[in-house]
């Protein structure tokens, strides 16, 4: 794919009418901001001629804010008012985010999203994030000289809804207009095919410092359609640097080391991560704090042997992707690489061997989704006349609704075209039910208690009627910025209940690529669960509408049918605990024999009664 | 957006301009969803006011959700028999021919086997297997529906192609599984 050509904007449109919106890529370790300047898409400096703003935010006890280089300058020597990485704190919880004890934050729970109390005062994820967001439109607003239209703001492709709502929260609490929530995979995408020669299947292939993504997207005469997206959100350059940090602990028989060794160590490997992209060997020179000397050279083969399990963990989230899509290898027509970890030569070669095909790295890998973000934003600003494009993106991970038995209705699966909605009826379980709870959940497992909770609400007022009676209609709406709305209604009586899902916290990105990887890993222990929880959810129906039927109508049948009817619903109830569903099943039969006189005289009953519907309960059914 | 002229009570086919039918011209299909989201995406809206990125939010769902139903034969099948009036009874009819449950019975064996064992090239052979048979039933869904109007045949048609796609989700997470 050759370098995106764009026309200038508007031909016949003044200068002055030219609408300003920008691209920001708010990423874990660094920022940017871009913009389509005569038609092209630059990334936009600091007045330092630096592109890059280190998302580091630190506060000081007067109440000033520090954000960028200055505030990373002072990360080691004011760690805990110094707040690096907030990305990660977005719309989580303390317990998404695990174990607390290695950060030097003072972390406050709140009501969903954790809090930092810093030297000025507590703060949100959200706040943070907005004072990086806020440089950044100040440097856009100088550099571009006018107050800003919008912006689009880009997101990994797996974000969930309380982290996507976080960012968007953000956005605004620094004054920006948000035109849309962008996938970072998808963004590349549009920064490198904005070509309108260019059409067919390509995959991006994102290596950040902490996480990995890949997307298959499909171009079709100025149409982006995002096929497929897949990850793991615990794998990324980083996890590199540790493996050097390894071997040179292996090398100079080397154990435990102090916090500060280990950071120098670190960054050493860093280094040395580097060189090797431009060069066979890189010699790492340390002395650590007790006097030992470090000095190992490194060749490039060495690191790829080094590195061998790290790329090929990100071929399986490859292979799904491409199964997901439908696809094989070879119908990718082209491979862009998005982050900086894709600089490393063995990554470009594994994933040229992959594919079977060198990939596209023409642009900076550190600047593309900033620069995609931005051709974007100028689209959506309105800006361009007759050559424009379409993105049809997908929600990464299915929702679902928690239904009898703590199962996951899947409501709209993943990979589904956004803005999307889907509509289920569902019904009442007792008898004289009045409210019913909802239980919106996300994830691929089959258990709700293996998905992530992201929002709950109740439905009041049902007016009261037999079990199975009433029908609810739960709708699912999800928006172009990929946020879900849900409403519930009873249609008798319509009565009504909505929620904006704003669950304040979501998935960790480990809780993500678990739940992806358990849902294929457990995908038979799951359809056990499945089936055994259908099974025990269907046996206390059943009890419950026996034992009903016993109290109105017992003296129906005989003293000896009564008996027996009593047996099988004791050793009914007995199978219950069991994790066979397979025991529960002949239980449940063998009550539903033990009943047909009793359901048979019922039905005489009910009908000799003329009131069929009321008496009847789901016995006869059965 | 009013000028597009959109109709929400239009049926899917109505909304693509296609006759009701089961055979479909699916380069037709893919072109046409192009151009009408290309008419009604959000983005097309976003520097208009709320209430116009609402309609716009509604109006691609809307495109979205019959795109997604004309797309797979079973869900056109589906579609189209209750548009006649017929109700499919994918979850209350069980009721299928014993030789049909049987091979469904063996395929799902052969699965397992294949997992077991972790044998991607089964697997392929399977799924080559199963997408034939998944094939010849749509032919026959083709013939019910177009030719004979039979709904009632063609509903019991769209419960066996119900049984493959379950099936089809199963060998798709056999492959995760071997994978992992």
């Amino acid at each position: 794919m050759a370098l995106l050509q764009i026309s200038e904007p508007g031909m016949s449109t003044a200068p002055h009418q030219h609408r300003l919106a920008v691209g920001i890529d708010l990423g874990t370790t660094n920022s940017l901001v871009a913009t389509v300047r005569n038609g092209i898409s630059v990334v936009l400096n600091d007045e330092n001629g630096r592109a890059m703003l280190p998302s580091v935010v630190r506060y000081a006890p007067d109440g000033g804010v520090t954000v960028g280089e200055g505030a990373q300058a002072a990360q080691s020597d004011d760690p805990v008012n110094t707040i690096v990485s907030a990305k990660r704190f977005m719309g989580r919880g303390l317990k998404d985010v695990g174990d607390t004890s290695r950060l030097p934050y003072r972390f406050v729970e709140a009501d969903g999203m954790l809090q930092l109390r810093t030297a000025a005062g507590v703060k949100s994820p959200v706040e943070v994030s907005a004072e990086i967001l806020g440089v950044l439109r100040q440097r856009a607003e100088a550099a571009l000289g006018g107050e800003l239209v919008g912006a689009v703001i880009t997101v990994p492709a797996y974000f969930d809804d309380a982290q996507r709502q976080a960012t968007k929260d953000a956005a605004r609490l620094a004054g920006l207009n948000v035109l849309r929530l962008l996938n970072e995979p998808t963004a590349a995408a549009i920064a490198y095919g904005l070509d309108n020669a260019s059409e067919g299947v390509y995959a991006v292939y994102d290596l950040g410092g902490g996480t990995f993504d890949i997307s298959i997207l499909r171009l079709t005469r100025g149409v982006f359609e995002v096929l497929a997206a897949n990850g793991d959100s615990a794998l990324g350059g980083d996890d590199f640097d540790q493996r050097i940090h390894c071997w040179l602990l292996e090398k100079n028989n080397l154990s435990a080391l102090s916090p500060g060794d280990t950071r120098l160590l670190l960054t050493h490997a860093r280094t040395a991560k580097e060189q090797l992209t431009d060069h066979d060997q890189a010699r790492i020179t340390a002395v650590l704090s007790g006097g030992e000397l470090i000095d190992n050279v490194l060749t490039r083969d060495e690191f790829q042997s080094l590195s061998r399990n790290l790329i090929q963990r990100t071929l399986q989230p490859m292979r799904r992707a491409l199964r997901d899509a439908g696809l094989a290898a070879a119908d990718i027509k082209g491979v862009v690489m998005v982050g900086g970890a894709t600089r490393m030569p063995q990554v470009q070669h594994a994933v040229g061997e992959f594919f079977g095909q060198t990939p596209l790295t023409n642009l900076d890998p550190d600047k593309v989704v900033a620069l995609g973000a931005a051709i974007q934003a100028n689209l959506l600003a309105g800006n361009r006349g007759g050559d424009e494009w379409l993105l049809l993106d997908v929600i990464p991970l299915s929702l679902g609704i928690e239904t009898m038995g703590g199962l996951s209705e899947k409501i709209i699966p993943r990979n589904s075209t956004i803005p999307t909605a889907r509509a289920q009826e569902f019904t009442t379980y007792r008898d004289g039910q009045t409210a019913m709870s909802v239980h919106v959940v996300q994830g691929e497992r089959e258990l709700v208690s293996d998905c992530r909770s992201l929002a709950r609400f109740e439905l009041r007022g049902i007016p009261a009627m037999v079990a199975g009676a009433a029908r609810i209609r739960v709708t699912y709406q999800v928006d172009a910025d990929g946020l879900l709305n849900v409403s519930a209604r009873e249609t008798g009586s319509g009565v009504e209940a909505a929620i904006t899902v704003k669950p304040s916290y979501g998935l960790s990105d480990a809780e993500i690529t678990r739940m992806l990887q358990e849902s294929t890993l457990h995908a038979r222990e799951d359809m056990q669960a499945r089936a055994l929880r259908e099974q025990q959810t269907e046996a206390n129906q059943l009890l419950e509408a026996v034992q009903h039927a016993l109290e109105q109508d017992g003296e129906l049948v005989s003293g000896e049918q009564r008996e027996r009817i009593a047996a099988c619903m004791t050793g009914l109830r007995g199978t219950l605990e069991l994790s066979d569903h397979l025991v529960i099943k002949r239980a449940v039969s063998a009550l539903n024999d033990a009943t047909v006189g009793l359901a048979q005289a019922r039905m005489d009953k009910s009908v000799a009664k003329a009131l069929a519907g009321k008496n009847i309960s789901e016995l006869e059914q059965k | 957006m009013q000028s597009s002229g959109f109709d929400f009570q239009q049926n899917h086919f109505q909304l693509f301009g296609f006759e009701q039918s089961f055979r479909l011209d699916s380069a037709a299909l893919e072109s046409r969803y192009r151009a009408l989201q290309s008419e009604v995406h959000p983005d097309k809206a976003a520097q208009l006011g709320e209430s116009a990125q609402r309609i716009a939010m509604q109006q691609s769902t809307r495109v979205n959700e019959a795109y997604q139903t004309l797309k797979s034969p079973l869900r056109r099948a589906r579609y189209l028999v209750s548009l006649h009036g017929v109700d499919t009874q994918e979850e209350t009819n069980t009721a299928m021919p014993v030789d049909f449950l049987m091979a469904q019975m063996e395929l799902r064996e052969a699965v397992e086997a294949a997992v077991s064992e972790r044998d991607i090239g089964a697997l392929e052979g399977l799924e080559a297997h199963m997408k034939a048979e998944t094939r010849q039933l749509e032919a026959q869904l083709a013939v019910k529906i177009d030719t004979e109007q039979d709904y009632a045949a063609a509903a019991g048609l769209v419960r066996k192609l119900r049984f493959m796609e379950k099936l089809a989700e199963e060998l798709h997470s056999a492959y995760d599984e071997i994978d992992s």
